[in-house]
């Protein structure tokens, strides 16, 4: 066993974090949901799922940057073992504390409910060791997957990912594919996948990846290495517009109420982008910006809103709004031009709860409604269709696209802009960007209106979309949410605002909104602040990155690498003069 | 002649045909919003959209247990079971509300809601359900504008197919401020609400009231709901010098008001009252809490008020929740969600066709049937429906906490009804 | 001789005395008439007889005061850490959280078994040491997790993985201890009575906050000025390399540095818990954003600005509302308290930028 300290550290992390999963509840209450019949259920992945990595990890040994890990079966197997059976070693102390103990009057999830699913159903004191040997045998085979070649271990995290893909994602995969014979053949009744149909489709994803992965690479890197106008990229953009049309038809209500909700936070995202990804200023009150579209339109286009109630339509409200939204960027803005980064963040938040205090107190309530918010907001009226609202998402979710399309079109073009170079320089220093004649009081404004503006849209249609706003979907909570969706899917890339959007959105559910994995609702927040921090450990530029913060973000590591390669060049030399 | 009359022969012979075709054994019709089928051995398919997530799930949580629990009393309609699948979260929120709704809706084998509990979550959900040609009934929405202020005038978001066995906020303002004008004599009341739409309708329609009866309202003010800080809204209160404070607010923010107006100059002698929200074991085991107030909806239903559906009394639904849960209900709805359910799964009963071995439920005569109910026997008591859906039977009483012990038993300690149904 | 060069203006500097400072003006000033005219309306006010009384006054004063002294113990942390690493630790407020809730659990159990109230001081005291220690064992494993490898990070990444961090805990807190508010037993003993001070009445746990806040200020002034490790401190917060070329273990002084400064927040959460018994995974959330405004408002890196800004901030937003904003005529103002804090932060920012007391940073942090 290589490392051995090392080892028994990720044993004790592990440890610590399965006691961790059980603790607050999320094993019992994921088990409920069963994902292949009748014995992988979802608490069990989740909480195994960590020894597991912890076995890579430990196979891998203590990451140096001039080794190459090895792989090699027997050492790797033990490590994983080891550190495997450390850990539950450790989780099985924490089970059968919370035995001995009660504690639920302290710590309500840890239960009997759930020492019976730790001890998967054998109780204390067997189900202790049953738990000691899974979790040796997990970490074990984290090992073992740690040692096989390259292909192998891209076949298993195909295979792996797609059978936990079809299994969790049941409902879309009924929702698109709606052939219910297929859907009951490999679907069990309660839910769950049929344990021959997640082989099956195991097999196939290991196969397909096998066979057309150095395709698929090819393909990425043909893509990436294009040119901005070339046929391919063209085509490709045809391709997507062209299901982005056509797709909202052929999914049901749900999943078209889903997108809707994830498009309002690529908008807020998009805005966000400009503010934090582009210009470099963290604006943690942005969520504002949103309130001010929203009630905005609230105010002019309902006919109940007290006092204001001029009832015009949502067209006509929507420059105005636009122009209350820049208005409010530039009073945001000019206070906190001077301001250090740190600073501004707190102060924006400030901004941000006051706006959220003014619009629910009472001394505003002749204007905003107070408590009872703005309510009877009438649709979006589109020709020939009357007005559209949420009750008809397939036909509200193309207003939505058009926004978006907007939002992504202003900040594609305001990124290549002269602006966009100044926010740049800006955010590189600004110091040395003011020395070259650069005037970052125009540019932060800028950034500040633009990026207002682009959140009136999302909250327009917010208002047009629910027909009653209540100060609680205005939050600091929604404005650090925005926040992560940038960090984590790519700050100051527009690909990026939409994969944060749709994957944290989409499947673990928004502020105020659910998403695919709605049992995820409890636990949303807790991953949001994980991912927050372990992205911006690992890796800070996000899922989808600008070319351009990739280079910021490891501009050490890769002048580290190319010394590397220095160095070895030179050993090699070195090698060659010995002889 | 021959060949005339067999060609008539022929005639009706084809057209008793087609009609034997067409008829299929039964009458049944579909009126102007569609209907369902139930087909052999499937379920009837109801919902329950109730605040499940954490932060609000003691609204709702007792909500959709009570549905469980009158759907089981019930048992089958003609030969179907009654489901409501899983149980959909509206996060008390309008957002939430909608989204829930359109998953709802989505599914067109569904043909009630029992939901909403939060009045937020209703007015989203209701235009999307109402256009599907769903009913909903709730079981503690209380806000005016869901219905009517009681003036023959619908309200703005009211929508067909929307009921409540909730009472109207109405009412318990105009049962508290009754209460304290005439019962307790007082002329001077300082109102504190939390930025909640239900706390702060509440005091609106206590102010209303209270103002018509000649009596003065002090200040109307408000906290945040995780304040615990409450030095300064004291301090205004008992510069207004009051001689009641109603604060129908939850525990996270009412504890630490109780607990701090103590020390708090000039609020020695003012007489503390609050509402539903507070009348939880959290709050009433302060010692503070004792001799206070508390309006709400009826909880003592006797054993007279039996569910006429499934014959049960509210004393032995506690036990039947007790001890299927293990504990007693975290908010004092439980019996206007069971009396909601028991109330459609009737009507789905009175309306549905059957045909052979499936159940037809016309959308339209469902929604008749509901609207025309009346002296329906709940545990609540004589429900009968008003042309905007307010079924409830709007009893408030007022109780005075007496006994920091047993909660239920101080609940008994009524010192005012407000039955303005007489 | 008069000199043939004409006197320019510096390049640019000129012409950009215009709007921008045109508008912070116009704010400075609309902000005193607004304060000035909202005091002349309460005074009017209380001189009519109406409104709060003089010993009304006196206790929000007083109450406000000892919310103010524990925004500022939890400030020290800020302001420390900001003044040693350069970024604000957003997961500070939840350091004071969870000392506050892990000794809800020492409470509850000494209460249960009777020791509460039998023997009030001990009790409080052991309930102090363990949220003390919670509260330091949380700040210096978020520091060693998630503050360290970004050491060299540009100064937004760790300023956002702060905000991570305080969402992780906040959640996590709820996840173990559950969402709803938890309630710390009544204060035992003398804390629970009123002691008369000077002729004042004084709530016995008011009164333990102010002396606990003045003792930890004066045991942390001797701290930081009078020992080794105070001085290795002071000198990381001035530069960091240098200090570790001198000798100074710079990582050890950091740990320090967050560790005294959790140990400040435990204090002020298990105060807080005497005082207003209801805590809750998010009560960390505002009086943290608070605490930080105070730290601003009395200079940031400076530790008697961080406790003065706290009292301040204190009194801003518990006697502001009912000063400036009722004078004014404004209903429900107690509703606007939180909006009055940020209030304040805003226009510190805009009238005296550096602080009150001046601010003290890092050769690395100086603008």
């Amino acid at each position: 066993m290589r490392n051995s300290p090392y080892t028994r550290m990720l044993g004790l992390i592990s440890g610590v974090v399965m006691s961790f999963i059980a603790a607050i509840g999320m094993v019992e209450n994921f088990n409920k949901r069963v994902l292949i019949e009748p014995f992988v259920t979802m608490g069990y992945v989740v909480v195994l799922a960590v020894p597991v990595l912890i076995g890579i990890l430990a196979a891998r040994g203590k990451p140096s940057p001039l080794e190459e890990p090895a792989r090699d079966t027997g050492p790797n197997l033990a490590s994983g073992l080891v550190a495997g059976l450390i850990g539950g070693l450790i989780t099985s102390v924490f089970v059968a504390l919370v035995d001995t103990f009660d504690m639920t009057e302290f710590f309500p999830s840890m239960r009997p409910a759930m020492v019976e699913e730790m001890t998967f159903g054998f109780g204390v004191p067997a189900g202790l060791l049953v738990l000691i040997a899974v979790s040796g045998v997990a970490g074990a085979l984290g090992g073992l997957i740690f040692a096989q070649s390259d292909a192998i271990r891209q076949g298993i995290t195909q295979a792996v990912a797609w059978v936990l893909g079809v299994a969790l994602f049941e409902a879309v995969v009924a929702d698109i594919f709606e052939i219910d014979f297929l859907l009951d053949l490999i679907y069990a009744k309660n839910g769950g996948l049929q344990p021959w149909a997640a082989v099956i489709i195991g097999a196939l994803a290991w196969w397909l990846s096998a066979r057309y992965r150095g395709t698929a690479k090819q393909f990425a890197f043909t893509v990436r290495d294009s040119e901005p106008k070339s046929r391919i990229r063209r085509s490709l953009i045809g391709i997507a517009i062209l299901a982005v049309i056509v797709l909202p038809l052929l999914l049901g209500g749900i999943v078209n109420e889903l997108l809707i909700n994830v498009s309002f936070f690529i908008l807020m995202g998009l805005g966000l982008n400009i503010v934090v990804g582009y210009a470099g200023l963290l604006d943690l009150g942005y969520v504002a910006f949103f309130a001010v579209g929203a009630y905005g339109t609230g105010v002019l286009t309902s006919s109940f809103s007290p006092t204001i109630n001029p009832g015009l339509s949502w067209w006509f409200a929507l420059p105005i709004v636009m122009g209350l939204a820049a208005l409010a960027g530039l009073l945001v803005g000019t206070p906190v031009l001077r301001m250090r980064g740190d600073y501004l963040a707190i102060v924006t938040l400030g901004f941000g709860e006051i706006v959220r205090i003014l619009l629910l107190s009472d001394w505003l309530t002749p204007y905003f409604g107070g408590a009872q918010g703005v309510r009877q907001i009438p649709g979006i009226p589109v020709p020939f269709l009357g007005e559209v609202s949420g009750t008809r998402p397939e036909l509200f979710i193309y207003l939505t696209m058009i926004f978006v399309f907007v939002a992504g079109y202003i900040a594609y073009r305001s990124q290549n802009s002269r602006v966009g170079r100044s926010w740049a320089a800006m955010r590189e220093d600004e110091d040395v960007a003011e020395a070259t004649g650069i005037s970052t009081v125009q540019a932060k404004l800028l950034a500040f209106i633009t990026g207002a503006i682009v959140a009136s849209f999302a909250g327009a249609l917010f208002a047009a979309k629910v027909g009653v706003i209540f100060t609680n979907s205005f939050k600091v909570l929604t404005s650090i949410i925005i926040l992560v969706v940038v960090i984590v899917g790519g700050m100051g890339s527009i690909p990026g605002v939409a994969v944060g959007a749709f994957v944290l959105i989409g499947i673990l559910g928004g502020p105020t909104s659910q998403g695919l994995l709605f049992e995820f609702a409890e636990y949303k927040l807790l991953i949001y602040g994980a991912l927050l921090v372990f992205m911006m450990l690992k890796r800070p530029e996000g899922l989808w990155p600008s070319v351009r913060r990739s280079r910021e973000l490891h501009g050490d590591e890769l002048s580290q690498d190319a010394w590397l390669d220095k160095a070895g060049e030179f050993k090699e030399d070195d090698a060659e003069v010995a002889t | 002649m021959k060949k005339t009359s067999m060609r008539l022969v022929a005639a009706l012979g084809a057209l008793a045909l087609v009609a034997a075709a067409c008829g299929g054994g039964t009458d049944f019709e579909e009126g102007a919003l569609g209907s369902v089928t139930v087909e052999a051995g499937e379920d009837i398919q109801i919902r329950s959209l109730q605040a499940l997530s954490a932060g609000v799930e003691f609204l709702g949580v007792p909500n959709q247990r009570a549905v469980e629990l009158a759907i089981t009393d019930f048992g089958a309609i003609e030969g179907h079971s009654v489901t409501i699948g899983t149980g959909l979260d509206d996060i008390c929120s309008a957002e939430g509300g909608a989204q829930a709704a359109q998953t709802i809706v989505s599914d067109e084998a569904v043909v009630g809601v029992i939901g909403t509990s939060c009045s937020g979550a209703a007015q989203a959900a209701m235009p999307l359900i109402s256009d599907a040609g769903l009913v909903m009934i709730s079981s503690s929405n209380t806000s005016s504008v869901l219905t009517s202020a009681l003036d023959g005038v619908a309200q703005s978001d009211w929508h067909e197919g929307y009921y409540r066995t909730a009472h109207n906020d109405a009412f318990q303002g105009a049962a508290a401020a009754t209460f304290v004008s005439e019962n307790l004599g007082l002329t001077r009341v300082a109102l504190i609400h939390d930025g909640d739409p239900y706390t702060n309708g509440l005091t609106k329609a206590f102010e209303k009231n209270f103002t018509e009866m000649g009596g003065t309202i002090t200040v109307h003010t408000a906290v945040a709901p995780d304040d615990v800080d409450m030095g300064p809204v004291l301090a205004e209160v008992a510069a207004s010098d009051p001689e009641l404070l109603f604060f129908p607010i939850f525990p996270p923010a009412g504890i630490p008001l109780l607990q701090q107006s103590a020390s708090v100059d000039g609020m020695e002698n003012v007489v503390m009252m609050g509402a539903d929200g507070l009348s939880v074991e959290d709050f009433m085991g302060l010692p503070e809490s004792e001799g206070m107030y508390f309006s709400g909806p009826n909880t003592q239903f006797g054993p007279e008020n039996k569910n006429e559906a499934t014959g049960k009394t509210g004393e032995e639904f506690l036990a039947a929740y007790e001890a299927a849960y293990g504990e007693a209900p975290s908010a004092d709805f439980w019996a206007h969600s069971y009396d909601a359910t028991t109330m459609l799964l009737t009507a789905i009963a009175e309306v549905g066709v059957v045909d052979g071995d499936k159940l037809h439920i016309d959308r339209l005569a469902l929604r008749e049937a509901l609207s025309a109910t009346s002296g329906f026997g709940g545990i609540i008591g004589s429900i009968t429906c008003d042309e905007f859906g307010d079924c409830g039977v709007p009893i408030i009483s007022v109780f005075q906490h007496n006994n920091l012990d047993d909660i239920l038993a101080s609940k008994t300690n009524i010192q005012f009804t407000y039955d303005p149904t007489g | 001789m008069t000199s043939t060069a004409t006197k320019l203006p510096p390049s640019g500097r000129r012409f950009r005395f215009n709007w921008v400072d045109g508008f912070l003006w116009f704010v400075r000033i609309a902000a005193l008439i607004t304060i000035v005219v909202g005091i002349t309306g309460s005074v009017q006010n209380f001189m009519a007889g109406e409104g709060l009384s003089a010993t009304q006054w006196r206790d929000l004063l007083i109450s406000s005061t000892s919310t103010g002294l524990m925004y500022g113990m939890i400030a020290l942390g800020y302001s420390m850490v900001y003044g040693v690493l350069g970024f604000i630790n957003f997961a500070h407020g939840e350091v004071f959280m969870a000392g506050s809730m892990v000794g809800f659990i020492g409470a509850t159990l000494l209460f249960d078994s009777g020791f509460w109230d039998s023997n009030p001081f001990a009790a409080v005291f052991i309930v102090l040491v363990i949220s003390m220690i919670t509260s330091t064992i949380v700040a210096v494993l978020v520091e060693r997790i998630a503050y360290r490898p970004l050491r060299n990070a540009p100064r937004l990444i760790p300023l956002i993985t702060s905000i991570g961090v305080s969402f992780f805990l906040q959640y996590a807190f709820a996840g173990l201890f559950g969402f709803s508010t938890r309630s710390y037993p009544p204060a035992p003993g003398a804390l629970g009575e009123e002691i008369i001070i000077f002729g004042i009445p004084i709530q016995g746990t008011k009164l333990l906050v102010f002396v606990v806040a003045i003792a930890s200020m004066i045991g942390l002034w001797y701290f930081v000025s009078r020992t080794k490790a105070g001085r290795a401190m002071r000198a990381v917060a001035e530069d960091k390399e240098i200090a570790g070329l001198m000798g100074i273990d710079v990582d050890k002084t950091i740990v320090l540095t967050f560790a005294v400064g959790g140990a400040m927040a435990g204090v002020a959460g298990l105060l807080w818990a005497l005082l207003f018994r209801v805590v809750d995974n998010l009560m960390g959330f505002l009086p943290g954003l608070k605490a930080f405004t105070a730290a601003v408002l009395g200079g940031i890196g400076n530790l008697p600005g961080a406790m003065l800004g706290g009292v301040l901030l204190g009194l801003f937003e518990g006697v502001g509302p009912l000063l400036v904003l009722d004078g004014l005529g404004i209903p429900a103002v107690s509703q606007l308290k939180d909006a009055v804090a940020f209030a304040a932060l805003f226009l510190v920012l805009i009238f005296r930028p550096s602080g009150l007391l001046g601010e003290r940073l890092g050769s690395e942090d100086r603008a």
